[in-house]
């Protein structure tokens, strides 16, 4: 491959968000004509260097360049301007606008001061044309389309804006097989048109087949940047990781503490064909008392969803939950943490729904149990005082006074307020929504320890987790989803950093063909 | 990392800096008062204006719940007219519907928030909109019964005992109904189930609901309750004025909520002391009282309103910025 | 799909009311004793125009997800304003009418102004200036009086070539100067996708500061429009609070019958027009059937509380409860 000049370059750049370094120093340089991929973990730092380049945060030090000359962007359309755009996670569509009306949305065709709305649906068409969507009319409503389709929206809109340098952040995550055909087509195309492209992934696969340079970054650092191909699977993920995996994570089950489930014993937690919607199909397993499982895959594939409908949260949920045996009805939370013998969720968001940021710890701390902490509607002071400083002890929660505002905690304090207000409860069936996310690793070793402990004394914990070291180190069991069904399941020593991608991937292994499928 | 904790005296740190101010502008709004008019520090005129506080005082009680949960609560002026009306009506029915009046006003005043409890909490319509209905629709109940003339039944001597009489001697009974409803609010807000809900709901109904307590229901509850509260004041100002008027309602909406605001509960829900609510309640019926002291004519006093509470919340009321 | 069905999908709000007044419309001509002349076709509009301007002003606000409580207010202001400024020679009377609807785009302007750049709720923030908005209302007007141009008060509430009701065709000139301009404009599209996904616009560069302001501004002159009509109906100024607030609560009424989302992002001013001239029509229903007058504030409450509520429905089809609390 011809060598290009520097099209983009990034040096020293960081970002803190609170107390959090999101971004240290990080260097990056985009050559014009290739595809560069960024790797590394959730939490490594992409999200942000990716926000830095489009303007959407500042960065607090560092420099970039641009062709040579040096750029800040103060908002996502300065960003724009210079042609960097990027297709976000997140999805940035507004949903009660056409998909011609989102594609042009910034800079629409106008005459004499008004929108040209044919001029607007001649470039629409273009664009969508180009990226391969042309089954999506212009005229559509964006709200009325499903994920698949709007994601497709997103590139084409993308596209429209002429960029320079295009980034994709997870851009594909929801994409059909045939889309991803076309889309890594049209991006080669514009690669070969002399544009920088940055693509995000955590399909190594995808990645194998765009990318020219790649670049791993952990920990808000970046770790190394290579030509594509001369680094080996195993040198990748061990830069992502970074770590000996085990060492940080606790002895597993321990026949000793407490006795392996027999399968005598009625599972704690029973789940048979659950449906919901097209995002779970036929979901069946048991959770044991004493044992923690994880639950793997890409993220997306239905994971939240069967912990929601675990909770009650979901409507018209087919198949049956029971517990200890019987079948239960779960109409919402409240339901939910009263079904004998108490179902806790560790949810997804700790910011929007496991805590009120602004209250104070204590208010956060008992507020999942005032039930249990009230007489004839009235809280018991002492009582709850007495409740919120054993989970403060217990968790180690490091915060001056129950009375501080838990949105004043560091991250990882927060999540062990969300823990915590379960555990007060005293929960025998515990369900967590990758509980680790952005946080510390101390605080992650202790949540790993606390969770182990949780089971020796008898809970029954379903864990899901973004992050496969995680699975691996902590789990007696992994269930795999894929596409909202349960791709495979993995028993102790089968679960390895191997044989999770692989069934995240849903990808067969040769070796490994008769090993296909859980349940 | 938590913040270090800056050692002061807890009921300052508690306090908000709002209901300091608050407390101020009273101060200030007396010196003043007491400039126009000698007689306006004497202990016959405060009484007076503590009474007419307490009616307010009790609305505002039922407002400030609903703004703490993140709502609004628009039906108070014609919940207060039917309790009003309501009430007087059961006491022409005689010596029963006398001794169940000011009941009967409540129970319908409860009524039309148990509508608008439904219509938030369930239908998940916004606040502002099924209360402004359920106002509209309560007036034209009213205007259907009294056949667009003013009621002729007359306030019971049970509500003028309550809104006028005084059982300690030198308090009027409605500050020290007030005072009732004013010590269960504070310790109900912090010291019950129910109002914990409230304070979690007016932060974040999400987590609220996710933390397995019954939104929808702690939702439906304080709308019944404000329309309840906000009746109960209809009944006693009914037996203030001894009857019942048509829009003896509409002079009580913003000045409700005007005193809430004030008093340092915030817009958006989720914060607020009962004690700013009674310095917004004062701050407020001083207010009133020095603009018409000072004959000030209406045009003057709707002014001074609105701009007293733009101003005030542009103080610190507002929200964050986006980024 | 074919082209027409998304055309149609598009404008189902606006189609949707339409049909309502068609629908009521033609009931209440049959049941009038005087049936379709154009008379009766006159009155109708000169009552639904009314509303129809403050249904426009409120449909501006509500698509950035706003709500403006005042827009009653400022109709009872210029309504004040209209009965001493628009008087005189005719180039007096002009003048006037301009600076009344200058007056009323500066009430829409400072309610904009307090809310995105002060950053304070909307319903606060118009009760609030509602209340000083009428005070001035009362400062010019303590008792009702004061006189408008009669000349073009007549042309405007008259018939053009004797059939077409004038006050129509003054509607749809602003609409047509107003709703459609803005509706197309950069701006426009600003303050639509803010009330649809405030922080999807941010992330996609758009002026959604200076839509929102202009939405409201726009808003407070189609009130002044409003109040303009007014004074042309009535011939005097008048302070009343209770007219005020009534017009601001149908204006409400009115948007949601016009398929206007409460929840911002989607509805057209045109819809708006429809649902105003079809809860007029419904409102005045009661008169053809001969019930007695003292019912209509409950029967249009009740209109108010059913259209609101239909638009629970889509709560039947959320199968994530956490969807509730959006």
């Amino acid at each position: 491959m011809e060598s290009h000049a520097p099209l983009f370059r990034m040096e020293g750049v960081s970002k803190s968000y609170g107390g959090t370094r999101a971004l240290e120093r990080a260097d990056l340089t985009l050559r014009a004509g290739s595809i560069h991929a960024l790797l590394g973990e959730n939490g490594a730092g992409k999200s942000t260097l990716i926000k830095v380049m489009t303007g959407v945060v500042a960065p607090d030090e560092g420099v970039m360049t641009l062709a040579g000359r040096a750029v800040s962007f103060a908002s996502p359309a300065a960003a724009n301007e210079a042609e960097v755009v990027c297709v976000f996670q997140e999805l940035s569509l507004i949903p009660e606008l056409s998909v011609a009306d989102n594609i042009v949305v910034s800079n629409p065709p106008t005459r004499f001061g008004m929108i040209d709305r044919k001029a607007q649906r001649l470039l629409a068409e273009e664009a969508l044309a180009r990226a391969g969507a042309s089954d999506i009319h212009p005229r559509a409503l964006v709200r009325d389309l499903p994920l698949s389709r709007r994601q497709m929206v997103e590139i084409a809109k993308a596209l429209a804006r002429k960029p320079r340098i295009l980034i994709l952040d997870e851009a594909t995550s929801a994409l059909t097989a045939s889309d991803v055909d076309k889309v890594f087509r049209m991006l080669k195309g514009l690669r070969d048109e002399g544009l920088g492209l940055l693509y995000i992934s955590h399909r190594m696969n995808e990645i194998k087949e765009l990318a020219d340079d790649c670049t791993v970054f952990r920990g808000g650092r970046k770790i190394a940047s290579y030509p594509a191909g001369s680094k080996s699977d195993a040198e990748v993920v061990q830069m992502m990781i970074g770590r000996e995996v085990s060492s940080v994570y606790p002895a597993k089950h321990r026949p000793e503490v407490a006795p392996a489930p027999t399968p005598a014993a009625a599972p704690r937690l029973e789940l048979r064909g659950l449906s919901w919607a097209d995002r779970l199909h036929d979901i069946s397993f048991d959770l044991h008392a004493g044992e923690i499982v994880g639950l793997g895959g890409l993220d997306g594939q239905g994971q939240n969803e069967l912990l929601l409908s675990l909770f009650g949260v979901l409507r018209g949920v087919e198949g049956q939950i029971l517990v200890d045996g019987k079948p239960v009805a779960l109409s919402g939370p409240a339901r939910a943490r009263e079904t004998f013998p108490g179902i806790a969720l560790i949810p997804e968001d700790r910011k929007t729904e496991g805590l009120m940021l602004p209250m104070s710890v204590r208010d956060n701390l008992s507020f999942a149990a005032l039930d249990l902490l009230s007489h004839g509607g009235v809280v018991d002071a002492p009582e709850e005082s007495a409740a919120v400083q054993r989970m403060i002890e217990l968790l180690a929660i490091k915060t001056s006074s129950p009375d501080v505002a838990v949105g004043a905690l560091s991250g990882g304090n927060q999540q062990k307020v969300v823990i915590a207000k379960w555990l007060l409860r005293g929960p025998r069936i515990i369900l967590l929504n990758d509980p680790t996310r952005g946080i510390d690793i101390g605080t992650k070793q202790e949540i790993y320890r606390l969770l182990r402990r949780l089971a020796d004394e008898g809970a029954a914990i379903l864990f899901y987790s973004t992050d496969y070291a995680e699975l691996i180190g902590c789990c007696d069991r992994v269930e795999v989803v894929y596409d909202g069904r349960i791709r495979r399941e993995l028993v102790g020593e089968e679960i390895t950093e191997h044989n999770l991608i692989a069934a995240a991937l849903n990808i067969v292994p040769a070796a490994e063909g008769d090993a296909r499928g859980g349940h | 990392m938590a913040n270090p904790a800056i050692p002061m005296p807890a009921f300052l740190r508690r306090a908000d800096p709002a209901v300091l101010i608050a407390f101020a502008c009273i101060l200030v709004l007396l010196l003043i008062g007491s400039i126009y008019s000698p007689g306006f520090l004497t202990a016959k005129y405060l009484l007076q204006q503590l009474k007419v506080a307490s009616f307010l005082g009790i609305i505002a009680t039922g407002t400030m719940i609903i703004i703490l949960l993140g709502h609004i609560d628009l039906s108070v002026p014609w919940a207060m007219t039917m309790g009003a009306m309501m009430g007087c009506a059961a006491a022409a029915l005689g010596p029963v519907g006398s001794a169940l009046a000011v009941p009967f006003g409540i129970l319908c005043g409860m009524a039309i928030g148990l509508v608008n409890g439904l219509g938030v909490a369930y239908l998940r319509i916004p606040s502002m909109i099924v209360t402004l209905a359920s106002n509209a629709v309560t007036q034209g109940l009213m205007v259907v019964y009294t056949g667009g003339y003013a009621p002729q039944d007359a306030a019971t001597p049970a509500m003028r005992f309550l809104a006028t009489g005084e059982t300690i001697p030198g308090l009027p009974n409605a500050a020290l109904i007030w005072a009732v409803i004013g010590t269960l609010a504070i310790l109900g807000l912090r010291r019950s189930v129910f109002g914990r809900a409230v304070f979690g709901i007016g932060n974040s109904e999400r987590a609220a609901y996710m933390s397995g307590v019954g939104t929808r229901r702690i939702v439906m509850l304080a709308f019944v309750v404000s329309g309840g509260l906000s009746a109960f004041a209809g009944t006693l100002l009914a037996g203030y004025a001894s009857k019942a008027s048509q829009s003896m309602g509409d002079t009580y909406l913003l000045p409700a909520i005007a005193a809430v605001v004030l008093g340092g509960t915030s817009i958006l829900g989720g914060r607020g002391s009962y004690v700013g609510t009674i310095a917004g309640v004062i701050l407020v019926t001083l207010l009133q009282s020095i603009l018409s002291v000072m004959q000030l004519p209406e045009a003057g006093r709707q002014i001074i309103h609105g701009l007293v509470i733009i101003v005030m919340l542009l103080l610190y009321g507002r929200t964050p910025a986006a980024r | 799909m074919r082209e027409w069905r998304y055309l149609l999908a598009e404008q189902r709000g606006t189609l949707v009311a339409m049909a309502i007044f068609a629908l009521m419309f033609t009931i209440y001509v049959a049941n009038h004793p005087a049936g379709l002349t154009s008379n009766v076709v006159q009155t109708a509009a000169n009552k639904g125009v009314l509303l129809a301007f403050v249904a426009m002003a409120q449909t501006l606000v509500v698509i950035t997800a706003g709500i403006d409580l005042s827009v009653g207010m400022i109709m009872v202001l210029t309504n004040c304003l209209a009965s001493a400024l628009v008087v005189g020679t005719p180039l007096q009377a002009g003048l006037g009418v301009i600076a009344v609807l200058a007056a009323g785009t500066l009430c829409g302007a400072l309610n904009g102004t307090i809310v995105i750049y002060g950053r304070l709720q909307p319903i606060v923030t118009t009760i609030a200036t509602g209340a000083i908005y009428f005070g001035l209302a009362l400062l010019i007007r303590p008792f009702p009086g004061g006189s408008v141009h009669e000349v073009l008060a007549d042309a405007m509430t008259g018939k053009i070539g004797g059939v077409f009701p004038a006050s129509i065709a003054a509607l749809a000139a602003v609409v047509a100067l107003v709703w459609v301009p803005f509706s197309r404009s950069l701006a426009g599209r600003a303050a639509f996708a803010s009330g649809s996904a405030e922080q999807a616009a941010y992330m996609s560069g758009l002026p959604i500061r200076r839509g929102r302001f202009l939405a409201y501004a726009l808003a407070g002159l189609c009130a002044g429009a409003g109040g303009l009509f007014l004074t042309f109906f009535t011939y005097t100024g008048e302070a009343a609070q209770v007219s005020g607030s009534a017009y601001t609560l149908f204006s409400i009424a009115a948007v949601v019958l016009g398929g206007v989302s409460l929840y911002g992002g989607r509805g057209s001013a045109i819809g708006a027009v429809f649902g105003a001239l079809a809860f007029r029509t419904i409102g005045d229903m009661l008169f053809v059937f001969d019930f007695d007058a003292l019912w209509q504030p409950l029967f249009q409450g009740l209109i108010l509380m059913v259209a609101v509520s239909l638009g629970a429905f889509g709560l039947l089809r959320v199968r994530n409860r956490l969807d509730w609390f959006r």
